[in-house]
């Protein structure tokens, strides 16, 4: 069967209120704008949101958390997006923040079927509070959990037609840790080509891990997100 | 400072003198504000910026040239320098936390007289944004803070203990600000350097941090 869909909404029929979505990007720059829209307009609620930000004041996952449909937002870098700070002060979301290097990392342990990592970031600082602490060879960790999800909405340059992903310079960010930490993973893409097309030394994520793609109809321009 | 300097002659002046820090060959990250300015200055040969959204050889870009897609960590436009490479968030971060960085050079809210750091929150106001703060502190080989002297009200931003959430329990290497360059040296505070204009007594005056001289 044809991992190509051509509805976004089809292609989003998969997520389900209360359940946790992986969305790539740093910011706009390689989020997937036209999954992210998409899911604006299906009808669910309580989901928890990984991304290292939650977009920009009414962009990209702004305009998810305006519409109230975030129960709780896992992160690196909220300060993006003002409102993000009136909602969790207001009660309206809830926040974890966590350094972007173990946001990464623990979704890297994720994908990789892995528990959890001792890292020595964080280490005496606030966010370590009720965090395992562990010394190992005379240096201090602490215990972070691998990050695991329903759906992984990513943005990649090219896909061909198996789901083989290439991405584009700093684009690629979280993208291809998201890929492989999360049960169904939908991928929005600038171009779909056939499989044999790209070169197997240049593939960043292999097949194995991408369910759905579709075809990118929100780009970030220099003028900022246009349709295409 | 008997000389009035405007903010952005203040943070310029910073980055000149931090560059003046950098020898080559080293890889180097900058932090948002002052230290994105740094890269104005180096005159080394061989410095390579590193930036933890996913890109080793940053440079400037001409405005012509400017790709929405390729940005630093403060999510300006930047340009690939010859030979530069791009990887994902985990790779990055890697690099920092494995030791690979060199130098990070930071913004600071608040240092302490051992030069620990707080740069990340603010009790009383939403704890909002963290980025790649504490894994540049406990990886990077060497770590450099820039900041102004002062708080808008006055009052000295190097103090004998943080208000702040601190970032790492790690201590900087060096600090610097419109006023004075400090080393810190086994735990203490050490002026080693007065900036074009500064007097050590207006120093010893806006520091309520302890430093030897």
């Amino acid at each position: 069967m044809s991992k190509i869909q051509q509805d976004i909404t089809q292609a989003l029929e998969c997520i389900k209120s209360g359940d946790t979505v992986l969305v790539g990007g740093f910011g706009l720059i390689g989020a997937p704008l036209t999954l992210i829209e998409g899911l604006t307009e299906r009808d669910v609620t309580d989901l928890t949101i990984v991304s290292n930000n939650l977009g920009e004041s009414g962009k990209g996952l702004g305009i998810l958390l305006n519409q109230n449909k975030i129960k709780k937002g896992i992160g690196s870098y909220f300060t993006s997006n003002r409102d993000v700070g009136d909602k969790y002060q207001n009660g309206e979301i809830e926040l974890e923040l966590l350094p972007q290097g173990t946001l990464a990392e623990s979704l890297r342990a994720g994908g990789a079927g892995l528990g959890g990592y001792y890292t020595t970031t964080g280490v005496g600082t606030d966010l370590a509070i009720g965090k395992e602490e562990r010394e190992i060879d005379g240096i201090h960790y602490i215990l972070e959990k691998a990050i695991r999800a329903d759906v992984a909405l990513i943005r990649a340059h090219k896909a061909d037609t198996l789901g083989n992903l290439v991405y584009y310079k700093t684009a690629r960010n979280f993208n291809p840790l998201m890929a492989t930490a999360a049960k169904t993973v939908i991928v929005e893409v600038d171009e779909i080509v056939e499989a044999g097309e790209l070169d197997p030394e240049e593939v960043v994520t292999p097949f194995i891990y991408i369910d759905t793609i579709v075809k990118a109809q929100q780009v970030l321009t220099k003028e900022g997100v246009v349709a295409v | 400072m008997t000389v009035q300097l405007s903010k952005s002659e203040m943070q310029h002046g910073i980055a000149k003198r931090v560059a003046l820090e950098l020898a080559g060959p080293c890889i180097v990250n900058l932090g948002i504000g002052i230290p994105t300015l740094v890269a104005e200055y180096m005159t080394e040969d061989n410095i390579y910026l590193h930036t933890e959204n996913g890109l080793l050889g940053v440079t400037d870009v001409a405005d012509e040239a400017i790709d929405p897609n390729l940005v630093n960590a403060g999510k300006l436009p930047v340009g690939e320098a010859v030979g530069a490479s791009f990887f994902n968030s985990s790779d990055s971060f890697a690099m920092i936390r494995g030791g690979h960085v060199d130098v990070a050079i930071l913004g600071a809210l608040q240092v302490d007289e051992t030069g620990v750091i707080a740069n990340w929150a603010v009790p009383g106001k939403n704890i909002m944004g963290v980025g790649g703060a504490m894994d540049l502190l406990v990886g990077a080989k060497k770590v450099f803070v820039t900041m102004s002297h002062t708080s808008k009200d006055g009052s000295s931003k190097l103090l004998k203990e943080c208000t702040y959430p601190i970032t790492s329990t790690r201590q900087v290497d060096m600090i610097f600000t419109e006023l004075a360059v400090f080393k810190v040296n086994a735990g203490q505070l050490e002026l080693v350097d007065l900036m074009p204009g500064a007097t050590i007594e207006e120093v010893r005056e806006k520091t309520e941090a302890a430093f030897t001289e």
